[in-house]
Parts: C-alpha cells; sequence; structure tokens
C-alpha cells in the first residue's frame, strides 16, 4: 500500500472514532482515549529506535517531559500578566516541543551510542533523574510546587476543549504511524533493521551506523516530545513528579514487547490493548494495581512471546513453516548451548 | 556564599563515608554489569528489598540492621541465582539480552516497586540501632556514627569480595569468565554456573547494601530510583568490574555530591552523577581503573 494511501484510510478511521466518541455524548471518553492515543505516539516513537534499531530508551518520561515543560515556559512567557497575553496554538507548541526534545535525543545519542548499547539505555535512564533535577530547581516553571496551566473553556466548532486535544493527539497519533511505516519500508528502515540484526557486520557492509542511529534517536525523541506538550492543557496542572513518573518509560517499553516490536502495527495493538485495559483498570481497581499488571505482563511477555502478540499471531498462521525454520535454527545452535 | 575551611573539610569527609556506602550499593552492580555483562537495572529495587528486610526483621524482633542482612544473604544469593536461571534460560540463550534482557530487568524493577507501595504504601520507614543517634566530634569534624558503621562495614564487605575473587577458584573462574566462556568450558567448567555463582553474589550483596541505606536514611519504596543513574556512574567511572575501581569513584562522586549540597544547595546533588557519566562515555569510556 501506497504511503498517501495508508495516510487517508488511518484519517478515516480517526475521523470515525472521533464521530462514534462523540455520539458516546459522555467528555470522559475524550479523557480516557487521550491518554491511550498519547501512549500510541510514546510508544510507536520508542519503537523508532527500541524496536527497529534495537536501542533500548527508558528515558521516554524524560522526552515526554520536555515536550510538556517547553510548553509550560512558552506559556509563562505569553501569558505573564493581564496586559498582554497571546494563546500560542497546540500545533505550534508541539512543534516546539519536538524540536526541543529532537534536540536533546540528538545530543546524548552523540554522547553514549558509539558505545555499546548498554550505556546508552542507563544514560537515558539518568536523563530523567537530571532533567527532573533541573525541573525542580527551575523556579519560573513552577519548581517543584508544579505549574497553572488555564486552558480555554470551549473551542469554535469543536466543543469542549478536551474534545479539541483529543482532535490533535489523533492526528499526531496517525501522523506518528504513518512515519514509523514509512521509515520501516525505506532504505531508513532496512539500515535499522542490520543494526538490530549485527551491527558489527552492518558496519563492515558500509551502513553508517552511527549517523542512522542518531536519525533514529532524533525522530524518537521529537516524536515524545510533540507527544508531551499538549500534555499541560490536559492536566492543566503539572508537577514534576508526575510529568517524569516511570510510568511512562514502563509502558512505553511494554507497550511495543507485548505487540510486538518489528512492525508499526505491534505498538498500536499493544497499546490498545494494554492502555484501554489500564484506563479500565484504574477506574475499577486502583492505579497502583493496574501498573503492576503491565510490569507482569511485560515480564511475562517478554519471557513467553519474545515476539509479543504479531510473533504468536504469525506463528499460528504459518505454524508449519515456522516450525521447520525454528527447528534448523536451534539445530544449528546446538553445539553452542550444551557445554 | 562565604568560603569557608571547616565547611569544605565536613563535606569532603562526608563525601568519603558516604562514597563507603556507594561502593557497597555499586559492588553488585560492578559484578553484574561490569563482569558478567548482565545489564541489571534492577539492582537498586533489590536494594529496597533489602532495606524493608532490615526494616521487618528490626521492627518485630528488634534485631541489628547489619546482623539482620548478614543473616539474609544466603535467601538474597539464592534469589539472585534464581533470577540469573531464568535471564540464562529466556534471554542469553537465545541470544536476546539486549533488549529483550534489558525489558525484563526493568520489569522486575518496576514490579518489585509497586508490590512494596501495594504491601507497605509509601510511608518513609527506619530502623533502630545504638549507633544511629550519635556524632563523633573530632576538632571541628562531624562524623555522625550512622554513616561512619555503614562505611567500614561496607569496605569491609568489598575487602572480603575482592579476596573471594582474586584467591579462590570460584573467583578466579568468575574473573575468567568475562575473559573468555569458550576457554574456561575448555577447563571443564561450566560457564553458566559460575555465572550464576556470581549473580547470586551480586544480588546478595544488595542485602548488605539495603541495610547499610536504611541506616543512612529512612527509605520509601522509590527512592532506588535515584540510585539507578548514580550506581551506574560509579560502575564504568570505577572502570566496570575492577573492585578497587568501584570504590575510589565511589568516593570520588560521594566527595563532589557532597560538595554540591554543600555549596549550591542538595537539590542539585542527583545531577553530580549523570555528569560524571555523560563525561566519562565522553571521554573515557573505560573507566579510571579500567582494563
Amino acid at each position: 500500500m501506497r504511503t498517501p494511501t495508508f495516510l487517508l484510510i488511518c484519517l478515516v478511521i480517526a475521523a470515525v472514532v472521533f464521530t462514534g466518541s462523540l455520539a458516546v455524548g459522555n467528555d470522559y471518553v475524550f479523557f480516557a482515549g487521550y491518554v491511550v492515543l498519547q501512549y500510541v505516539v510514546l510508544s510507536t516513537a520508542w519503537n523508532i529506535l527500541g524496536g527497529y534499531c534495537g536501542y533500548v530508551n527508558f528515558g521516554t518520561a524524560a522526552f515526554f517531559a520536555l515536550g510538556a515543560y517547553s510548553t509550560v515556559a512558552i506559556y509563562k512567557l505569553t501569558t505573564g500578566d493581564d496586559s498582554y497575553s497571546i494563546s500560542i496554538p497546540i500545533p505550534v507548541l508541539m512543534l516546539v516541543g519536538g524540536a526541543v526534545s529532537g534536540v536533546v535525543g540528538f545530543g546524548m545519542g552523540y554522547l553514549t551510542l558509539r558505545l555499546r548499547g548498554a550505556f546508552f539505555s542507563i544514560a537515558t535512564l539518568a536523563l530523567a533523574v537530571v532533567l527532573e533535577t533541573l525541573v525542580v530547581n527551575w523556579d519560573y516553571v513552577g519548581g517543584s510546587r508544579g505549574a497553572y496551566v488555564i486552558r480555554p473553556e470551549e473551542i469554535a466548532l469543536i466543543g469542549n476543549y478536551i474534545r479539541y486535544l483529543f482532535l490533535i493527539m489523533m492526528l499526531l497519533a496517525v501522523a506518528a504511524i504513518t512515519v514509523a511505516r514509512l521509515i520501516e519500508h525505506s532504505r531508513l528502515g532496512y539500515g535499522f533493521a542490520t543494526i538490530r540484526d549485527d551491527e558489527l557486520a552492518a558496519e563492515a557492509c558500509g551502513v553508517p551506523t552511527l549517523r542512522l542511529k542518531l536519525i533514529a534517536t532524533t525522530i524518537s525523541g521529537a516524536l515524545m516530545g510533540m507527544a508531551g506538550a499538549p500534555f499541560p492543557y490536559y492536566i492543566s496542572y503539572l508537577q514534576p513528579d508526575s510529568t517524569f513518573a516511570l510510568d511512562y518509560a514502563v509502558n512505553s517499553i511494554a507497550m511495543p514487547l507485548i505487540g510486538g516490536t518489528t512492525s508499526w502495527v505491534g505498538p498500536l495493538i499493544g497499546t490498545l490493548l494494554l492502555g484501554s485495559l489500564q484506563q479500565i483498570a484504574t477506574v475499577t481497581i486502583s492505579s497502583a494495581v493496574n501498573l503492576l499488571l503491565v510490569g507482569c505482563l511485560l515480564v511475562a511477555f517478554v519471557i513467553v512471546a519474545p515476539n509479543g502478540i504479531i510473533g504468536l499471531v504469525h506463528t499460528y498462521l504459518q505454524r508449519k513453516p515456522e516450525e521447520f525454520v525454528g527447528r534448523r535454527r536451534v539445530d544449528a545452535d546446538a553445539p553452542e548451548a550444551v557445554p | 556564599m562565604i568560603f569557608s575551611f571547616d565547611l569544605l573539610i565536613n563535606a569532603v569527609i562526608s563525601g568519603i563515608l558516604i562514597g563507603g556506602f556507594y561502593a557497597a550499593v555499586t559492588s553488585g552492580v560492578s559484578l553484574a554489569f561490569g563482569i558478567l555483562d548482565i545489564v541489571n537495572i534492577a539492582h537498586p529495587a533489590f536494594i529496597i528489598l533489602g532495606s524493608y528486610v532490615a526494616y521487618i526483621v528490626n521492627a518485630t524482633f528488634g534485631l541489628d540492621p547489619i546482623l539482620t542482612a548478614i543473616v539474609a544473604i544466603p535467601p538474597f544469593y539464592v534469589l539472585g541465582a534464581g533470577i540469573y536461571q531464568v535471564y540464562y534460560v529466556s534471554f542469553e540463550k537465545r541470544g536476546q539480552e539486549s533488549l529483550r534482557g534489558l525489558a525484563f530487568f526493568f520489569g522486575l524493577l518496576f514490579i518489585t516497586e509497586v508490590s512494596l507501595v501495594l504491601y507497605f504504601g509509601v510511608d518513609y520507614r527506619y530502623v533502630d540501632a545504638a549507633y544511629i543517634g550519635p556524632t563523633w566530634h573530632l576538632a571541628d569534624v562531624d562524623v555522625p556514627l550512622r554513616i561512619l558503621v555503614p562505611c567500614i562495614v561496607s569496605l569491609l564487605m568489598i575487602a572480603v569480595l575482592q579476596l573471594i575473587l582474586t584467591r579462590t577458584f570460584i573467583g578466579r573462574a568468575i574473573m575468567a569468565v568475562a575473559q573468555d566462556q569458550l576457554a574456561l568450558r575448555l577447563m571443564a567448567v561450566d560457564p553458566v554456573r559460575i555465572k550464576r555463582i556470581a549473580f547470586g553474589i551480586s544480588i546478595a550483596t544488595a542485602s548488605l547494601a539495603g541495610a547499610f541505606l536504611i541506616i543512612i536514611q529512612p527509605v520509601e519504596p522509590s527512592v532506588g530510583r535515584e540510585y539507578i543513574g548514580r550506581v551506574f556512574a560509579i560502575c564504568v567511572l570505577g572502570g566496570m568490574g575492577s573492585l578497587p575501581g568501584t570504590v575510589i569513584a565511589a568516593m570520588l562522586i560521594g566527595i563532589v555530591e557532597s560538595l554540591t549540597s554543600t555549596f549550591y544547595g542538595p537539590s542539585w546533588a542527583p545531577a553530580v552523577s549523570f555528569g560524571f557519566l555523560l563525561l566519562t562515555l565522553a571521554v573515557r569510556p573505560a573507566g579510571l581503573l579500567g582494563r
């Protein structure tokens, strides 16, 4: 399928979902749906680096928060006191947030991606802690007290503001998925796949691995920042503890791994399943239990079904040839495995 | 701020003391990450587990936390060996340790933390022991015993570890497994067994480190996260798997953190280790005492 056709189909689906949500007539659908869509963007973004290149990013919260806090900074800048108050449209804020996160992602990658993969992962983990330290100490964006962002009640044509946010996040999700799919079927995607499978061999064949990894980190970081930019308007009270929460990292890793990491479908399936499950569990049980659930599912899936739901479906559809290939591969490894 | 010599000396001393504690926290990671190449980012979560074990025993039986931790070493060892077995069968054997192994440990970190939150809540817990209150005053220098005792026991523990690694057969095998697994196999030693033992030891150190942590400061389940960046920064700076390097790096970071919090405010301290980590990775990835 060509990309414009794919994009069109996505937009049609998005329109159907939006009208469907309108038809429910309860704005809670938009509040819950926004979170799920936000995770669609985050997990798709994570997967561009994690799934395609095989580099684990634990700093989703950091990139997300960068986007959110650049919005807060701009908000404070533009609505200083009552005499002047410009409201910057959210798509512009998203571009700014995306740019900031993308630049930070590039810088991080430049410093750590030349080394073994584990160093990059550890550095991203530490990045979240350091950015939180910076934000806590930066009074302009609220410091540890947090910052209020007053969102308009209504917006023309659409009605309640949450619907507008939902719509924007939906469009971003469509964009993220399209980008992911585009990458997957391009030279870039094949380059990423060679890095994932055998970086040394790829380097030896002349694949510019560092450059490709930097591209992946930048795109991935930028998308996460874009997902974070509208967040202050959604939550209306932004606080470092909740913005840098480990939940973002664990969710954006668990969702692609549960869905399947090698294609854009995986994160989407994983997010829709896990995200909806979490929304239901948060309402019916408790938010701590739902996080425990995510953790257990993540561990269970990486052990039992390493290729996620997509892998399971794939195995089920092509049981015979898959088994054959599997056995041959195991046979080839056998002398290694038995000491 | 007015520069004061007393303040400087005090900051350096407390940095060295806290560095001794950091060394205990990191020694497990130096073993697992530095020597075995297992990126156990859940290590701080096991340390918090150690803290809670010390807390429970201390609260119910009034036993000394360090004594409790020493008694708890065997269960922690078994836990570590068990985790390694799962890790080996599910990831290392299949050659998937890079992506899924990391996610596995991240999941473990998360499960441990959330379980502790669900069971104990997010209240800060602390222990009682004779050495927690008093402080020695040597001239102008304050030496709080609650930091001095963990520091000394921690250095003892690392000395024992170093002796095990360099003097015993198992220890030498652990060093060898890091260098050449095939050669080890040719010597009729099972590398998987050696790695299991080493990982068990690595988790066993978390029992002691956890007790030190709860002696030094009150603990709640998510405290461990602050240590992730710090622990890996120390491990990398120390030269990945070199225990003497770990001690030096831990004290260095302890001193710099302590100076930072004395002269710029404690809220800036967490940024120090990350700065060190990035600097080390960019300038000298082999670390201070790297091979």
